[in-house]
């Protein structure tokens, strides 16, 4: 395997700025703009995620990467050079397309030689880079199989293998493991990361699962009706988002809305109606906001059936009570849904399931104390 | 197991209706065509002799299929009529064909490239003149291109010519006529292989280094080679054997098998002559229905 590595695409960017820049770009589609002034940098060698859900603009913004949509607005900068104006077969960057879109009348290394014969690469390179290529993505065997004779999986395979064969400066993925079963795309994700390293290659792709975007991305960036909500790596994102929309797209969060009641240095009590004070020492100072939301992940709230023995008055930490309403069991944890007292409002608290026979576990109807440190909430500008 | 036998006995006679419907009209017919191409011509009622009659029973027939003989076919190859009639319908049908190709192909892709909404518009326009009757057509297309017709008073309007031109009884306007009466069997099996190309497939040639002209001819052409070799045989085919076309619009100095057919029929009244030019025409046309069907299976395999 390792002989079969092409040498590094990716030279050293002599201007010392990213390798890929993005500066107000605008797409509009009639009255609706899917892209609404977007600007983004991507470093050479990064693996960048644009997540977002459906109707986002993310595949937009990656068709204007490849040149299947001019931007009304805004330059796009590869190393310095606007390819804004420039059509897809001009520029340096190659994509993989969410179908696949192998060419059915072509095998295998027929698809994987098709950019390199346009590039007008000698014959004799071309049968060694086809051959390098498919050594690359495991298809040995394969070379004269058509594209409907091959497996999803395969298929993919193939897909990489022709989009990498000319050595792009970017590689762009539109929902690469989107049509690959559950345990194909888990393995396949470990490849794509790995091939992306050794190759130290560029990779920007489109995904609507954040699952994926977290385990294979280096940074992230959030779409949200054309416009980049975050960008962050996969942690910051995670646990220290910029706004409501963030927390409840990436993962699951409880959120409690309530007025700022006091504000200590980075420490804050925050009023929250039915519920009492929650105090939280959040990341970000949402500054100069009163009414705010403290956002806390369920998997950072913990149960017992007896309230924790500390201070009362301790300030780092949030103690709530109610009932157990609901469990939902995920496997490796269950999701418990608590009735706060008052019925004010309700707590998810994820619980990991760390034996066999759970003596801890807690039944529906169980009064229960769940507490959290202030130091996992986020504050957020509501 | 009962429910099983109920649904399954219509099921294989419907299987087997195509093969009577082709025994019934097709065979049966063809083998009485056969059957007069290797009679004489008669005097008499029909037309020919012998004429097979059951009620001579068992000897009679014996007698009469002895007195069949391939004359009508040696006659059909000593005299050059119906060897140039037949080079003649071959290259017609050639040349018609490959500018119905070279019409049809674009008109197809602009269809295919129309936004969804209109595309069903395109294809009903495609379309309706077959709502007219063909030979009420074909007489129009007379009109038109008559000496005094709608074509030389526009071009005489418009000062293109100076003279009336002559348009009709030429190959000029018998081509006119096979591309305007065949272009809807052209362009729309054209039409349903482009408009089912995947347009991610043109994006992908074109992110792989194509220009669009690249593209074009290293992916739409190749897979559209289903629709232009069904449109090139469902135009092919049935030029050939053309007869009303060529007899109304073209000049009388040459002859299709169609005419050389009518001709024999009609007004030599000879059938059994008129008979073996129809097997001849048959036999010309049999290597393009062979290549047809085996295209077909093919097709039918693929999907």
């Amino acid at each position: 395997m390792a002989d079969a590595i092409p040498t590094p695409a990716v030279e050293a960017v002599s201007h010392g700025g990213p390798l890929l820049r993005i500066e107000q770009v605008v797409k509009r589609f009639g009255n609706v703009a899917a892209v609404d002034g977007l600007s983004l940098d991507i470093k050479a060698g990064e693996f960048f995620a644009l997540l977002g859900p459906s109707g986002c603009g993310k595949t937009t913004l990656l068709r204007m990467l490849a040149g299947f949509e001019a931007p009304d607005a805004g330059r796009i900068l590869l190393d310095g050079v606007d390819i804004a104006p420039m059509l897809p077969h001009q520029r340096p960057v190659n994509m993989m397309f969410q179908s696949y879109a192998l060419f059915p009348h072509l095998s295998v290394a027929g698809n994987i030689a098709f950019g390199l014969k346009r590039a007008g690469m000698p014959r004799r390179e071309i049968g060694q880079r086809v051959a390098e290529m498919v050594a690359l993505v495991r298809l040995e065997g394969l070379e004269t199989r058509k594209p409907d004779q091959l497996s999803g999986g395969q298929r993919q395979r193939v897909a990489l293998a022709r989009a990498l064969a000319r050595r792009p400066r970017v590689l762009l993925l539109d929902e690469p493991l989107g049509a690959l079963d559950r345990k194909l795309r888990e393995s396949t994700q470990r490849e794509l990361l790995d091939l992306q390293r050794r190759l130290g290659l560029t990779f920007v792709v489109v995904t609507h699962d954040q699952d994926e975007a977290m385990t294979m991305a280096d940074r992230i960036g959030v779409m949200n009706a054309g416009r980049l909500e975050q960008v962050a790596t996969p942690r910051h994102l995670y646990e220290e988002p910029v706004s409501r929309w963030i927390a409840g797209f990436v993962g699951d969060v409880n959120m409690f809305d309530g007025k700022v009641a006091r504000r200590d240095g980075g420490r804050f009590a925050v009023a929250v109606p039915g519920v009492g004070l929650l105090n939280a020492t959040p990341p970000r100072d949402p500054a100069g906001v009163e009414a705010v939301s403290v956002a806390i992940r369920p998997e950072k709230v913990r149960l017992s059936r007896r309230p924790p023995v500390a201070d009362v008055a301790d300030a780092s930490i949030n103690r709530l009570e109610g009932v157990v309403r609901d469990i939902g069991y995920l496997g490796g944890a269950s999701l418990y849904t608590v009735a706060l007292d008052g019925d004010a409002a309700t707590l998810r608290a994820s619980v990991a399931n760390t034996a066999r026979l759970d003596a801890d576990a807690f039944p529906v109807g169980q009064r229960i104390a769940a507490w959290f440190s202030a130091d996992d909430c986020v504050v957020l500008e509501r | 197991m009962s429910a099983r036998r109920i649904f399954t006995r219509p099921a294989r006679l419907a299987a087997i209706a195509p093969y009577v419907w082709m025994a019934l009209f097709f065979l049966v017919p063809f083998a009485f065509v056969v059957k007069i191409s290797l009679s004489q011509a008669a005097i008499a009622q029909p037309p020919y002799m012998p004429v097979v009659m059951l009620a001579d029973g068992w000897r009679g027939l014996v007698a009469a299929f002895g007195a069949l003989s391939l004359d009508n076919f040696r006659l059909l190859a000593s005299d050059d009529l119906y060897l140039l009639a037949g080079l003649r319908s071959l290259t017609v049908a050639a040349t018609a064909t490959a500018l119905l190709l070279l019409i049809g192909y674009p008109v197809a892709y602009a269809m295919a490239r129309l936004p969804r909404r209109w595309q069903p518009v395109a294809m009903t326009l495609v379309i309706v003149p077959f709502w007219t009757s063909f030979l009420i057509r074909v007489y129009a297309w007379i009109n038109i291109l008559q000496h005094d017709g709608l074509l030389n008073k526009i071009l005489l309007a418009l000062h293109v010519v100076s003279a009336p031109v002559v348009w009709l009884a030429t190959d000029r306007a018998m081509y006119l006529g096979l591309v305007y009466s065949y272009l809807p069997f052209m362009i729309l099996p054209l039409y349903a292989t482009l408009a089912r190309l995947d347009p991610a497939l043109l994006e992908a040639a074109g992110d792989l280094g194509s220009s669009p002209r690249q593209a074009f001819w290293l992916v739409t052409v190749p897979l559209s080679l289903p629709g232009i070799g069904a449109g090139v045989l469902l135009c092919f085919i049935p030029i050939v054997g053309e007869f009303v076309i060529p007899d109304l619009l073209a000049g009388s100095d040459s002859m299709m098998v169609g005419q050389a057919l009518w001709l024999e029929f009609f007004t030599n009244r000879d059938w059994p002559v008129a008979s073996a030019t129809a097997v001849l025409l048959l036999a010309i046309l049999l290597l393009p229905l062979l290549v047809y069907d085996r295209f077909q299976r093919r097709q039918m395999r693929r999907s």
